[in-house]
């Protein structure tokens, strides 16, 4: 395609040439700059360690494993199911509060989990209202009754599950308004009812999509540190943690990460390859309006249910929890220093998300005009951070920018006798840096599942036009991405607004966020205080995610052109 | 997207750069804490008005605040490091973050007990890590010892909170120091053996676990327990009420105590500014401030305790020398892991 264009007109070829080693070049360096705190945390692997691998085999690492594991495969079956059937509801049928569901489906993403544990915790525990509520009605002792315990594996799976559930829902269901009508109407008049059409052509058209949403909630949930510190069940990070910062043994802690990388590599690479040689574009560009069917009866009710549980129990009722708590017994110093807080969060926020989305950008584009090997694993490796634990990405940055400052610092000693201080490792700079390591994996996902469905014809045919790379990209990809680009940059909104614990290691003085605040009285053990700034970043959260939800709706080609043609089952 | 995520990057790093890079050249003293209590900001707005010193806080957990003046080698900003447990304080010393100062006005204030050797570090308050029990199911006569909470006739009674607690691991330690490390052990397994649950939530969970009868001894520090009795939850103060205290090992070494301390760290770019304020915390008023933000003791003679402190009168304190709790506290956790305390 581009060599067409360039035989024809030799000159080119070089200029085109210099271009596209630019283009991967640039790939490879952005990639390099991101993956370097992962790196170095990864080079301590070669150093050795005294007897501690084998306290930890003897002791406590086969429950590190068997924890991680159930929680990966429930956690990752749950937002599948949750999510995939809720979007294709959502998209493809007509029920009571649709409209309604679209959006509120998305609302869980605002919580944090340590904000949903929380809110959960004071509430079912032995000594929180409802049992003791039930305790007094059934005049029950301690040893009458079954009651879940929440502070466990399972309790922690369930919450993990109804906040990270939106990250599926959400691709799969811009990937369903992405599928061609065409398509699903093949689909139909081959005889295909709702259930095949769903199974056998949306499903498999949607995989690249869904399946970047549920690996986006296993990287999430194998770092995971709030909700299970707080419930006190032992993960691989939490191992991590308590290896690096309790038992001072640095390298066994970045083995251990090391261990749970190689986990991430072998479920990325299994995905790979069962996927194959396939690839999925979009071969139409006719869009119109989805036909959808028209729920009645018990089937409506049904999927009004299916759709409102998630909202019910994933936002509202910790929501109100929270709201009872901020009420009571809330944060004292809410008020003008809260407004200081939510401002730094904001700020923070939305620089790293317009950092990271761009970086984004450019490395899948990247990757698109040169996949090769090279280009290829220097992305996925940029986008390990997201599978770190944030405390030991902080670490491996205050490691290189450490060092870097002791230099620059020493340099500027000899020769003019002054110290700068820590320019690198002491600003707010080092904080949006360590955002896009841990979340550029959230931004380039969502982008090159996008990206992957334009066909390469595309590409083809702006450039046969004498448009450059770049030009393609501003031009073509750009307006038909408009919609992901959002997305992305939300996403990662989101999350920076719902990181802790980099954030608690790498801040500047004086600097607190919401995260930070409800952290420090939660660790102190006022939940009650704590309410009013979890609520706070909920709160927040909530209108980036509305944003969001209206954005999706207006990214699909050709919606709202063509007269709705309504089926009815 | 393309021309404005390269125009965002040094935009922003200048920005940021700019405006939180620290100036060696004021006055003022930057305090790495652990701790976080609404009250401090009082103590340090006092420091500040007869000083004129201003207090930058970084406020953070212990061991990542170590790691990060660690990382941050000569060119750190940090002046002093705060942090509430004696075994953070021995690891911060082993790392070699703090330096040793001679000051007149500490030594002359500050027990023996709550002075490093080489004025590396000063403890300001302590805390007492105590038995608690439910008023309507135990007879405080039958458990005097932290060795009664392994005592097979309370099986299945405890409450007491994760062993990646810091509070645990000195209060192990301490049963090393004591004991052996094989009567340590034993101790421990016998305290896993009695657990009413598996170790859940924070201190004052324990506590709240004895007020509702989910078990009927659990051990915390002292002051989670004030905190419930404070006026303005009647809910908490209900369920407090139901749970009586116990200082343990009256009759023997003392009840477990814990420190919340400072020290100056090497290369303070403030270095004098960090001494005046260590001083400034040994003072009456500051001690008070300090103590009662947390409903803590004071190490200062003569310096007012918070009321109900006062009520529980004086009681005998394990004078073990504090580093102890630190050296033994790698062993600590080895043991917690091969008990299977969670």
């Amino acid at each position: 395609m581009a060599r067409s264009a360039a035989l024809r007109r030799p000159s080119l070829t070089r200029r085109l040439s210099l271009r596209f080693n630019a283009w991967s070049a640039l790939t490879i360096v952005i990639a390099m700059i991101v993956a370097l705190p992962v790196i170095t945390v990864l080079a301590h692997i070669f150093m050795p360690t005294d007897g501690i691998w084998q306290h930890l085999a003897s002791t406590v690492l086969g429950r590190y494993l068997s924890n991680t594991l159930f929680l990966v495969v429930t956690v990752g079956m749950g937002t599948f199911v949750i999510g995939t059937g809720t979007a294709w509801l959502v998209v493809m049928c007509r029920f009571p509060g649709r409209r309604l569901f679209e959006w509120a489906l998305l609302l869980p993403l605002a919580v944090p989990t340590y904000v949903i544990a929380y809110a959960y915790t004071d509430f079912l525990q032995y000594a929180g209202p409802l049992q003791s509520w039930l305790r007094a009605v059934f005049e029950w002792g301690r040893d009458d009754y079954y009651f879940p315990n929440i502070r466990s594996l399972g309790g922690a799976a369930t919450l993990i599950t109804l906040v990270l559930y939106p990250y599926v829902y959400m691709l799969a269901r811009v990937a369903f308004l992405e599928q061609s009508v065409c398509v699903l109407d093949v689909g139909r008049t081959l005889g295909r009812g709702p259930w095949r059409l769903f199974s056998s052509v949306a499903l498999p058209l949607a995989r690249p999509a869904i399946v970047g949403g549920v690996s986006l909630v296993l990287m999430e949930t194998l770092n995971e540190f709030g909700a299970v510190q707080y419930f006190g069940v032992d993960t691989f990070t939490t191992g991590i943690y308590r290896t690096w910062f309790g038992m001072g043994e640095q390298v066994a802690a970045a083995q251990l990460a090391a261990c749970l990388l190689a986990f991430i590599i072998v479920l990325v690479l299994l995905e790979r390859w069962s996927r194959g040689k396939r690839r999925y574009f979009h071969t139409s560009s006719r869009y119109q309006q989805l036909p959808e069917y028209q729920l009645d009866g018990w089937r409506s009710l049904a999927a009004f249910s299916a759709c409102s549980l998630p909202i019910l129990i994933g936002f509202l009722i910790p929501s109100g929890l929270l709201g009872h708590l901020a009420v009571r017994q809330g944060d004292r110093l809410f008020g003008t220093q809260f407004l200081e807080f939510a401002a730094n969060s904001l700020v923070l926020a939305t620089v790293a998300a317009a950092v990271a989305v761009g970086l984004a950008l450019i490395l899948s584009y990247g990757v698109r005009l040169h996949p090769g090997p090279v280009t290829r694993s220097a992305t996925r490796i940029a986008a390990m951070g997201y599978a770190v634990p944030g405390s030991v990405v902080a670490v491996g940055i205050l490691i290189p920018f450490a060092w870097l400052d002791d230099q620059l610092n020493s340099f500027l000693r000899e020769h003019y006798g002054i110290i700068a201080g820590l320019v690198f490792s002491g600003s707010a700079f080092i904080l949006v840096y360590a955002y896009v390591v841990r979340f550029l994996a959230v931004s380039f996902n969502t982008l090159e599942a996008s990206l992957g469905k334009v066909t390469p014809s595309m590409d083809a045919a702006s450039r046969t036009l004498g448009q450059t790379p770049g030009g393609t990209l501003r031009r073509v990809h750009t307006p038909i991405m408009r919609g992901s680009l959002l997305a992305a940059g939300i996403l990662v909104f989101v999350d920076v607004m719902k990181e802790l614990p980099a954030t608690i290691i790498l801040r500047p003085f004086n600097f607190d966020t919401l995260a930070v605040r409800a952290h420090n009285l939660a660790a102190d053990e006022r939940l009650a205080e704590a309410s009013t700034a979890s609520l706070t970043i909920v709160a927040v959260g909530i209108i980036p995610v509305i944003l969001l939800s209206v954005a999706m709706r207006r990214s699909r080609p050709g919606s709202g052109q063509v007269e709705r043609k309504d089926k009815h089952l | 997207m393309f021309t404005h995520s390269r125009l965002v990057l040094p935009f922003a790093a200048l920005l940021t750069g700019a405006a939180f890079a620290t100036n060696a050249s004021a006055e003022e003293v930057n305090l790495y804490s652990a701790r976080h209590y609404d009250s401090d900001q009082a103590l340090y707005d006092a420091f500040t008005e007869e000083t004129g010193i201003e207090v930058n806080i970084l406020e953070g957990d212990s061991d990542q605040l170590i790691e990060r003046i660690l990382r941050e080698g000569a060119a750190s900003p940090a002046d002093v490091m705060m942090t509430v447990d004696a075994g953070r304080l021995w690891r911060a010393e082993q790392e070699g973050i703090f330096e040793g100062i001679e000051s007149e006005v500490l030594n002359e204030r500050l027990p023996e007990a709550m002075r490093h050797p080489e004025g590396k570090w000063f403890g300001f308050s302590q805390r007492a890590r105590v038995i608690f029990y439910n008023r309507d199911a135990i007879d405080p006569s039958e458990i005097t010892r932290y060795e009664d909470l392994a005592d097979p006739k309370f099986e299945g009674q405890v409450c007491i909170r994760s062993s990646n607690n810091i509070y645990n691991q000195s209060l192990l330690a301490s049963m090393i120091a004591h004991h052996g490390e094989e009567g340590a052990q034993e101790w421990a397994q016998g305290v896993v053996d009695n657990m009413a649950r598996q170790p859940q939530g924070g201190d004052t969970d324990q506590i709240r676990g004895v007020a509702s009868g989910e078990c009927d001894l659990a051990v915390a520090n002292h002051y989670y327990y004030v905190r419930l009795l404070e006026p303005d939850n009647e809910a908490d103060r209900e369920a407090a009420e139901k749970v009586g205290i116990i200082f343990p090992n009256q009759d023997g070494r003392g009840t477990h105590i814990n420190v919340g301390g400072a020290g100056v760290v090497k290369d303070a770019p403030h270095h004098d500014n960090a001494v005046r304020f260590l001083e400034f915390l040994a003072s009456d008023d500051a001690q008070e401030i300090f103590a009662a933000g947390n409903n803590e003791f004071p190490v200062v003679e003569g310096v007012e305790k918070a009321e109900v402190l006062e009520s529980w009168g004086d009681f005998k304190r394990d004078e073990l020398n504090i580093s102890i709790l630190g050296e033994n506290n790698p062993e600590a956790v080895r043991i917690f892991d091969r008990v299977g305390w969670r």
